[in-house]
């Protein structure tokens, strides 16, 4: 029996202001940012939410969302006991059963998959948030396939940085907002990483620091922008490549830089065969370089050689030879690729001009000492004061891990990654993919996986292939059609497993993922998936699903179990998967019941709890004793006492007595500890190891101190990519493993070692000939800002904004409607112009459309009347041969952006179409807080007359 | 009907950058919470229906502009009380409830002395009050005056609820009347301005107006020089350079 968390559930943790008796510390979930907030408790109800001013991540401010969490656990739609399905699916007929009920049902269903066919069950989590503990669940169950929503959202920039500099955008790294100069937005999106962008944006307005923006669509951040390139979309990778083109011409590249820390003077293999392409290696299949002094090959890592970039040696070049000669290409000119982009080539050579004027004319340097991997000793840190941050708009389309690629090699080019003034990675990452696991897919009857399902494949040896050669993924993620698809591919999780392809399931497990509404491609068909039967009853035979609010798809499941909200129970922001860590700080952040979970007459439980719960009763390793008794008493225990090695669990702070960091027994005051901390803990970087991380031995020891690794990883930045080469190379007929034939085409094209653009695979002909896009508004996180009666306020209503030449030639007025025809369906929905706008895109917010009957709305509110989804538009497949997923080639990304469409005018009307029929809903909560009352005004005026009672009503 | 104080000893009011604001309405929410209180004091009405109608005492708008020399951009606009000087939403008050302080100038309403004739929402020319219809009062914004004094709460926190909270730091509490006051300096520094001068209010707070937009000016890049072509003449240039 592990000792038991001592958690302070009563005492205060901080003074209160005016209006409460107590302010309680913890972690907000409004979105994914993680800020600390301060909530303001009087007679434990919640009345306030502001700020932590301490927070690492926000600094004492909050976002439109988090201020509103109050609302959330007043909310009506909240779920308030487990739900067992009584009616058919889909029709929103349930009883409410008691926990114990759930819990043996969900089990009696679980138990014999894991002992026949434990790939039968699929565990799929719409947030990516607790992952390192529901992977380490279904590791342990032994099912293959899980996944978290990466691959719905973000992977492209995941695996296009990870692969390229062992980091990304997202949040896993900033720029250097107190030194960068200039600072240059691709597709970034308002909602993540909302605040930290918006504190680093306010930072460079206050010092006067230029801002750029590219993005079709000029609000929130771009519209504070200086400057706006209001590019075309799915061409951002074509762009990246000009201003390379331009650099190059110019010479306008750091050289020192290409040849200390990255594989720029590594040689390409010349020799026609098996290893053309990879890397020329020595003896000890180690790649190395030519030393320029001596003419003969040295080791990459070797202190005081000079790599010679433009070494040719028995008759391999360099990759820095290979990548001027593909980049200076007349092909790669501004005015090859401008109108393609929707730019002036002028535009894209005055960009590439500021780039190379701010990095090489306005260079800094600190004052810092430094010892790199090499044992070479510098006096000073040297920066390049160029920035860039990108996301979802370049992420979101079918090339879009070759565009991050090729944003990541152009700051290479200009020596701006892990340098002052430019993109800094925040712990555990700088990480090279070497230190990543692989993927692991092998179900046995009984046993768990022999390790995590989610890695980065080196080569296709590394595939979920079955020995037949097929897809041993539900999501057929690691395999041919998606090799590199580091977050697997929930999106074509239902359309698999209701097409039995690659084989069918039982039992779909999932937690906070809409895959009824806004969560999946093509909705309506989705819905019809859910339902469909055959011989033997629903195709997908039985569905879990652990939710707070009572969404689009709880109406479509067998058994329902209720969370609580996130302040009324225990989380951890773990280093084990998505910290809250800060270029100069590890740092990793708890949740805590602030609020008591629950209310009179309803039960519900935090799902990290349940889980844990049932791993229990499945008896699954880890999570029992000897003895077969549950291991952890609920989630809270298991964040203390879980050791994923010796001494290293899910928080880094307050380990062993209580002062060790990182590496450390567990300690029963843990959570304690961090709710007295303010509910997060900071590991600090030294000041000699915070920049140039991959390549300091500082930063390099400092992280295996921590328990980042267990040794040193020092790396290159991988100009070139042997793990996409070796894909290039099987498509090329070379290996045991063979891609079908038709992948072929495709891999050959879209693995290419150096980063290049092709068109986007999903984007229909020319008889469709405007973008489609989405945004997320700041003020709303996907769907569960609609239940919020402060947000709805904000925004509780979605257009299709049209530009301007599309708005005059349609003949379009306000209040009208459009039809929006895509191959996929059609959808007719309100309009609005916007000038401000590439002329071929038009786009909305997304989810705020809701199914009539959902969030305990009524029927007749705006969000499901006239509110509207572009997903019905989207297919979750390709057109032609096979069933190739309408998602990036290379990892399997969904390929929203690609989406184009055609519009007509209709006219007035009063709801969007399709309009489905109403879900009569689950049992919710009815609303905690008065409904308020018409007009006081007469009786006011009477008061103030003196015709009748005193003052201070009501 | 009711008599403003004439000059006050300050002039506190709110700064906001309109180069800065990306229109993320957190100030919006931070405001209600904070006057809400948990206590529906901003109550909403029809909160989950079909034109949910609560009490905002700030809000911000988005609006399109487009300059004859450039491409269309977004403006966004927070707006709430501007505390005016000449406040008509003042002198248009039966009861006294709508009042300017003579110490601060903070413009406040006595709720007790509040018949919610809703004179004074017409008489403002910012649309900067709101009907509490649960209570038959008007609301607006007190410049949080339960915090900015308050001194149970820590000196950095004694600001607006939406100055505290706004996440670019677009937002700046002080007192427009010290010349050398921070927001003072701010203004005379970014030139900022009054809303709608033409009214007569003389408003104190100031908008500090949006950056000029467009194009750097960093010099055209030159290729490189050189007699030789293709790529080796490049990498002969090139790497001349290491």
């Amino acid at each position: 029996m592990t000792e038991q968390p001592r958690v302070i559930a009563s005492a205060p943790t901080a003074p209160a202001g005016p209006g409460a008796d107590e302010i309680r510390k913890t972690t907000c979930y409004m979105c994914a940012c993680r800020c600390g907030i301060d909530v303001h408790l009087k007679s434990g109800r919640v009345v306030y939410i502001d700020g932590n001013r301490d927070h690492p991540v926000n600094k004492g401010v909050l976002c439109a969302k988090g201020a509103s969490g109050i609302m959330q656990v007043t909310a009506p739609s909240r779920l308030r006991s487990p739900l067992r399905r009584v009616g058919p699916r889909g029709s929103g007929a349930f009883e409410e059963i008691s926990w114990e009920e759930a819990l043996a049902t969900a089990v009696s269903w679980m138990k014999p998959l894991r002992e026949t066919a434990p790939e039968k069950l699929a565990f799929f989590t719409g947030r990516d948030q607790s992952q390192s503990l529901t992977g380490w669940w279904a590791q342990a169950f032994g099912t293959p396939n899980y996944a978290a929503h990466g691959g719905f959202c973000s992977v492209n920039m995941a695996a296009g940085g990870i692969y390229t500099i062992g980091g990304a955008f997202w949040e896993f790294g900033q720029p250097d907002w107190e030194r960068t100069k200039l600072f240059v937005m691709f597709g970034v999106a308002e909602d993540h990483d909302s605040n930290p962008l918006k504190i680093g944006i306010g930072k460079l307005k206050a010092r006067g620091v230029r801002v750029i923006s590219v993005n079709p669509v000029r609000t929130g951040y771009s519209a504070v922008a200086d400057d706006w390139y209001g590019i075309t979309p799915g061409t951002d990778g074509l762009l990246i490549l000009s201003l390379i083109h331009c650099l190059l011409e110019a010479g306008k590249v750091d050289l020192d830089y290409l040849a200390r820390f990255t594989n720029a003077p590594m040689l390409v293999n010349a020799t026609p065969g098996p290893e053309q392409g990879l890397l020329v290696k020595n003896a000890g299949s180690q790649p190395f370089v030519i030393d320029r002094r001596s003419g003969h090959p040295a080791p990459w890592d070797g202190r005081e050689v000079e790599p010679d970039l433009g070494a040719e040696w028995q008759g391999h070049r360099t990759v820095f030879q290979h990548m001027a000669g593909e980049y200076l290409k007349p092909e790669y000119a501004p005015e090859a690729v401008a109108a393609r982009c929707g730019l002036e080539s002028a535009r894209i050579r005055a960009l590439a001009a500021e780039l190379a004027h701010v990095a090489f004319d306005q260079a800094i340097t600190l004052d810092r000492p430094w010892t790199d991997f090499r044992g070479n000793r510098h006096q000073d840190m040297p920066g390049r004061p160029v920035s860039f941050h990108a996301m979802r708009g370049i992420s979101a389309h079918s090339n879009g891990f070759q565009t991050a690629r090729a944003l990541h090699l152009l700051q290479i080019v200009l020596g701006s990654i892990e340098v002052p003034g430019g993109y800094r990675l925040k712990p555990p990452y700088p990480k090279p993919v070497e230190a990543h696991p692989t993927p692991h897919f092998q179900a046995v009857p009984g046993k768990p996986l022999t390790g995590p399902h989610l890695g980065y494949v080196r080569g296709p040896a590394d595939l979920a292939l079955t020995p037949e050669g097929q897809p041993a993924r539900i999501d057929k993620a690691f395999s041919w059609e998606a090799p590199l698809s580091a977050h697997g591919l929930m999106h074509m999780l239902i359309p698999n497993a209701h097409a039995g392809d690659p084989y069918r399931i039982d039992t779909l497990f999932l937690y906070m993922a809409n895959m009824a509404w806004n969560s999946s491609m093509n909705t309506a068909r989705v819905m019809e998936m859910l339902t469909d039967r055959d011989e033997d009853g629903y195709v997908i035979p039985r569905i879990i699903y652990a939710d707070a609010y009572a969404s689009e798809m709880v109406a479509y499941a067998d058994l329902v179990l209720p969370d609580t909200t996130y302040l009324e129970r225990h989380d951890c922001i773990s280093l084990l998967d998505r910290p809250i860590s800060e270029p100069d700080a590890a740092g990793d952040s708890i949740r805590w019941p602030v609020v008591a979970p629950e209310r009179d007459g309803y039960g519900v439980r935090g799902f990290q709890s349940v889980l844990l719960d049932l791993g229990a009763r499945l008896g699954l390793p880890g999570m029992v004793n000897e003895d077969g008794s549950a291991k952890f008493r609920d989630y809270a225990d298991y964040i203390v006492n879980h050791q994923r090695k010796p001494g290293i669990g899910p928080l880094i702070g307050f380990r062993g007595e209580g002062s060790a960091e990182g590496r450390g027994a567990p300690n029963p005051d843990q959570i304690a500890r961090y709710i007295e901390h303010g509910g997060f803990y900071q590991a600090h970087i030294p000041e000699e190891a915070a920049f140039y991380k991959p390549w300091n031995a500082g930063y390099q020891d400092w992280a295996v101190d921590l328990g980042l690794f267990d040794s040193p990883q020092p790396y290159l930045f991988q100009i070139w990519s042997e793990p996409l080469r070796r894909f290039q190379l099987a498509a090329e007929g070379h290996g045991e493993r063979q891609p079908p034939d038709h992948l072929r085409g495709r891999l050959k094209q879209s693995m290419s070692p150096l980063p290049l653009w092709y068109p986007p695979h999903g984007e229909a002909g020319p008889e469709y000939p405007l973008h489609a896009l989405t945004q997320r508004p700041m003020a709303m996180y996907h769907s569960w800002g609609s239940q919020n009666a402060w947000l709805r306020q904000i925004l509780g209503k979605n257009y299709l904004y049209l530009p301007t030449a599309v708005w005059q030639s349609g003949g379009f007025r306000p209040g009208d409607y459009a039809r929006v025809t895509s191959p996929t369906g059609e959808i007719v929905v309100p309009v609005a112009h916007m000038a401000a706008l590439n002329p071929q895109t038009v786009w909305t917010w997304n989810a705020i459309g809701k199914r009539k009957g959902t969030w305990a709305l009524d029927e007749g509110a705006t969000e499901a009347n006239e509110g509207f989804l572009l997903n019905h538009l989207i297919s979750e497949l390709l057109p032609g041969e096979g069933r190739v997923p309408n998602s990036d080639p290379v990892t399997g990304q969904a390929a929203w952006f690609d989406q184009k469409v055609r519009i007509e005018r209709v006219g007035p009307q009063d709801h969007a179409l399709p309009d489905f029929p109403p879900l009569s809903g689950a049992p919710h909560q009815p609303p905690a807080r008065g409904q308020i009352s018409s007009k006081k005004f007469a009786k006011n005026l009477r008061r103030f007359l003196g015709l009748n009672g005193g003052k201070g009503a009501p | 009907m009711t008599c403003l104080p004439g000059k006050t000893a300050k002039s506190l009011g709110l700064v906001i950058d309109l180069d800065t604001c990306v229109g993320c309405q957190a100030c919006v929410t931070a405001c209600k919470g904070w006057n809400d209180r948990g206590a529906e004091l901003l109550p909403d009405e029809n909160p989950y229906g079909p034109e949910p109608s609560g009490v905002f005492l700030n809000r911000v708008h988005s609006y399109e502009v487009t300059p004859p020399d450039g491409p269309a951009w977004i403006v966004n606009f927070p707006r709430s009380c501007l505390h005016c000087e000449d406040a008509p939403c003042v002198t248009v008050c039966p009861t006294g409830a709508s009042l300017k302080r003579a110490e601060d100038g903070i413009v406040l309403v006595n709720e007790d002395a509040c018949i919610g004739c809703g004179l004074c929402a017409w008489a403002c020319p910012y649309g900067a009050r709101e009907m509490d219809e649960a209570r038959g009062v008007m609301k607006k914004c007190t410049l949080c005056v339960d915090r900015i004094y308050d001194e149970s709460l820590p000196p950095e926190d004694r600001q607006p609820a939406c100055v505290r909270t706004c996440p670019t730091g677009a937002r700046h509490f002080g007192d427009l009347a010290d010349p050398d006051s921070a927001v003072s300096r701010l203004v005379a520094e970014r030139e900022g301005y009054a809303l709608m001068p033409g009214m007569g209010t003389k408003p104190v707070n100031r908008y500090l107006p949006p950056r000029r937009k467009g194009p750097g000016a960093a010099p055209v890049l030159a290729p490189l020089e050189g007699k030789a072509t293709g790529l080796a003449g490049w990498l002969d240039r090139m790497l001349g350079k290491l």
